[in-house]
């Protein structure tokens, strides 16, 4: 099983860095071409939560596994609680926050959240996973 | 790819094309734009997504934002998007109930037009 692993500060910039490094590594593992602007979007929503909590002054770190399986798992973790951020919509309550998205999206997701950490796991599956679902 | 942003007045409509990712990072340039349309007077907004590659939470939060400015000021914000990789986060967060979406910029300026006659 290949892994990747990167490791980014809460710079708002190197999200759409880790985007694109996700859906190369995704399209390498299988993983069907649709689900890749899922992939995007749910990784994207993971770590551009972390960075808006963070603030670009923060010295934490995000890491971002990348697994090779059957398909491909990535595991975002923040040094920060994700839970209980303000969703982005300047409080009108109409846009559910980053977490919502990716639940909405994805049924192989594990979230868990706590004091100064949080870790978001979500896999797709490959063709051959695909296949003999 | 970065966020491009060209203003134009089309039949009295303000029109938004937007280009490239909305993002985390790029959002904030967005919210600028339509902070200072509708502070300019400009209360009837039609944003664009023909050529957004990319869309997440918080660019769905600053056309939120976009439209609870205009409101304010009994306008309109409509949007324009035809690709499937953008409605579908428009669904899963409901939001296709909040903005109306059009095919074309044509039909979002007209029925923009006739429901602010």
């Amino acid at each position: 099983m290949a892994t990747v692993t990167l490791h980014v500060g809460p710079d708002a910039a190197h999200v759409r860095v880790v985007r694109l490094v996700a859906a190369t590594f995704a399209r390498r593992a299988g993983v069907a071409e649709e689900s890749i602007d899922e992939i995007k979007l749910a990784v994207g929503e993971a770590c551009g939560m972390a960075v808006s909590a963070l603030g670009p002054d923060a010295e934490g770190r995000l890491s971002i596994e990348l697994h090779d399986t059957v398909g491909v798992q990535v595991v975002v973790r923040t040094p920060v609680d994700l839970a209980n951020q303000s969703a982005p919509d300047g409080g009108t309550g109409l846009v559910p926050d980053g977490l919502d998205v990716i639940r909405a999206l994805l049924d192989q997701v594990d979230i868990s959240t706590g004091p100064g950490e949080s870790v978001v796991a979500m896999s797709w599956p490959g063709e051959l996973g695909r296949a003999a679902m | 790819m970065d966020l491009s942003l060209d203003t134009r007045t089309q039949e009295g409509r303000t029109i938004v094309e937007v280009g490239g990712e909305i993002d985390v990072y790029t959002a904030p340039k967005l919210r600028e734009c339509l902070v200072d349309l509708v502070n300019a007077g400009n209360y009837h907004l039609v944003i664009d997504l023909e050529g957004v590659e990319f869309l997440d939470s918080t660019g769905l939060g600053v056309l939120v934002g976009g439209l609870k400015r205009v409101r304010n000021h009994e306008g309109s914000l409509l949007l324009v998007c035809t690709h499937e990789r953008l409605l579908k986060i428009f669904r899963i967060t409901g939001l296709t109930k909040v903005f109306p979406i059009h095919d074309s910029v044509e039909n979002a300026v007209a029925d923009s037009s006739g429901a602010s006659s």
